[in-house]
């Protein structure tokens, strides 16, 4: 297939998946828009820590806290008065700066001991959550965080929120595309693959491990800010470990590495659960089972299948290539 | 001809193992230096010593007469040092061709222009130059880890010259590789060496590579300069055909 008829396909599968976040919500009841909604926000997140460890090999357990960084300084900052706008450079400074800080025990440690770290931050901050009730309210949380107005036009209404997320999701997934394209993407893959070696052309490993955490954590961040008008409750247990994990699960399902595992693998995470309600108890126990069998499937997540598929067909074309290239010296040798 | 590369007594000990003990030389300019002797003799533990990989017990490294001992790898890169490595150590799921950007990205612009500048960091032409001047031409968008063992040590050995450094200090180039890549890769290290007037240090088990490139040869033996000269001094040298080449 030419290169040209690949962008052609490329270009339409697209457009049908925007017509798809578009018009879908039209037909949705309340529910159906906010799952939407919360799909859009964890896509977010997910694409952040896509960066971090898909990209950059740095393994976090701290995400879910990110987002809970970002929801606590919405809900505050909100429901003392502020915009949003205001809020959100507040989450995206405060978590940038913590996310590089959290970068610093990657320098030293690596694989399980530096997830072991950043799980530590993460009960760290549902501790500060829980137990600062002075600012955070403690267990009972922050109610009544209000939805934004953009440009004079109120997001109270679902389906506007729901639109107000999906177009911030449209901008970070553009700016991640603009990073993992660039030169930084290509020395984020060199970190993962072989930090030795890429300290050896000049990679400065320890300034890219910082700007991976920093970055990761910051879209973490953006999506809390997000989610806490979409809920309008902000509380310590929706940013427990839980929600790290989740989010983790998210990347590794769709596919670690790859620029649509994030969309894709929230896709899994929180939409597949609510299509697989008709099984009453049992939905939980069969998503759980799906996504085991998926993993031993296919490791490398949802897009990894893609991947194979598209390799092979590569590879195949390739090799027959090759074959009528010998063919044609062969023959003409004769 | 001023030395490039100078080291001063370098030691490098683990535990009560001297790796490395007390190993000076220094390199001229546009000079070819190979370095041999017996496995366990301390060659690749110099070099990690040299280049910020492993740091000296004692002893100090200058380049071009500053020093640069316990100086990071990244940062020595950036001075124009460059290096490969005893085992291959490629990207292989990047193309060949941003294997070869990756290896000189780090040299344009700032950290900023990299970020929001040209996705090929203005180094496309320049690594299309590199893969021809290797004969990978017709694989430059293969994923690198599709290629051949001895493609692949090209490919090792073009990356370390992407980013026209001064000193390229290369580690059993030669390792794996068969006779006729072997010639293919001896040929782009002699006109590298002429064309660009970069200076290598070259650690190789090869004999016959190291004689018919290097024009000065050091022998290691247990972490200590056994002797120096030419190759053909080398060659006769009674101490080195007993300790190293055995007749």
């Amino acid at each position: 297939m030419s290169a040209k008829a690949q962008t052609l396909i490329g270009l339409l599968g697209l457009a049908i998946v925007a017509a798809f976040l578009i018009l879908t919500p039209l037909t949705l009841h309340r529910y159906g828009i906010y799952i939407l909604s919360e799909w859009a926000v964890m896509t977010i997140a997910a694409i952040g820590l896509n960066l971090t460890l898909g990209y950059a090999g740095q393994v976090s357990l701290a995400q879910g806290a990110f987002v809970g960084i970002g929801a606590y300084a919405a809900a505050i900052l909100t429901t003392h008065g502020w915009p949003l706008i205001a809020a959100l450079a507040l989450a995206l400074v405060l978590c940038f700066a913590i996310g590089w800080l959290l970068g610093y025990p990657a320098l030293r440690v690596q694989h399980h001991y530096l997830a072991f770290v950043t799980l530590a931050f993460s009960t760290l901050a549902f501790l500060v959550f829980r137990n600062e009730f002075w600012l955070t309210g403690g267990t009972e949380g922050i109610d009544g965080v209000p939805r934004p107005s953009i440009f004079g036009l109120s997001t109270t209404p679902d389906l506007r929120y729901y639109y107000f997320c999906l177009f911030v999701l449209v901008l970070a997934a553009l700016g991640a595309l603009g990073l993992v394209r660039s030169p930084w993407g290509r020395a984020f893959l060199a970190l993962r693959e072989n930090p030795i070696r890429a300290m050896s052309l000049g990679v400065d490993t320890r300034r890219y491990i910082l700007m991976a955490f920093a970055i990761g954590s910051t879209l973490g961040g953006l999506a809390g800010v997000l989610y806490a008008p979409l809920v309008g409750l902000v509380e310590p247990p929706a940013f427990a470990l839980t929600l790290s994990f989740d989010l983790l699960m998210m990347v590794i399902v769709g596919g670690s590495g790859y620029f649509a595992g994030p969309f894709v693998g929230a896709m899994v995470a929180v939409l597949l659960p609510e299509w697989l309600r008709f099984l009453e108890t049992y939905y939980l126990i069969l998503y759980a089972l799906l996504v085991m069998a998926l993993l031993i499937y296919s490791p490398t997540g949802l897009v990894g299948i893609v991947d194979r598929f598209v390799v092979r067909r590569r590879t195949k074309a390739a090799s027959a290539a090759r074959a009528a290239l010998s063919a044609s010296i062969e023959r003409r040798a004769s | 001809m001023t030395a490039v590369l100078e080291v001063v007594n370098l030691k490098k000990r683990f535990g009560g193992v001297a790796a490395v003990d007390g190993v000076s030389f220094d390199v001229r300019e546009g000079e070819i230096l190979g370095i041999i002797g017996p496995n366990g003799s301390g060659k690749s533990t110099l070099f990690n010593c040299i280049l910020g990989q492993l740091a000296p017990s004692e002893g100090d490294v200058r380049l071009d007469g500053r020093t640069t001992t316990g100086m990071r790898p990244c940062d020595l890169n950036r001075l124009g040092v460059s290096r490969t490595f005893q085992l291959l150590q490629i990207f292989p799921k990047l193309s060949v061709r941003n294997n070869l950007i990756l290896a000189a990205q780090e040299h344009q612009g700032t950290i900023l222009t990299r970020l929001f500048g040209r996705r090929d960091a203005g180094l496309g032409e320049a690594a299309d130059r590199m893969i021809a001047f290797f004969g990978l031409d017709h694989l430059a968008t293969e994923p690198a880890g599709g290629l051949s063992y001895g493609q692949q040590k090209l490919l090792d050995a073009a990356m370390a010259f992407m980013s026209g450094p001064r000193l390229v200090l290369l580690d059993e180039p030669a390792g794996g590789v068969n006779l006729a890549m072997l010639a293919n890769l001896k040929d782009r290290l002699k006109a590298f060496s002429e064309e660009r007037g970069a200076t290598f240090v070259v650690i190789e088990h090869n004999m016959e590579f190291v004689m018919s490139l290097c024009s000065r040869v050091l022998v290691l033996a247990e972490g200590k300069v056994l002797a120096e000269g030419s190759p053909a001094e080398v060659r006769a040298n009674p101490t080195v055909i007993e300790a190293y080449l055995g007749r």
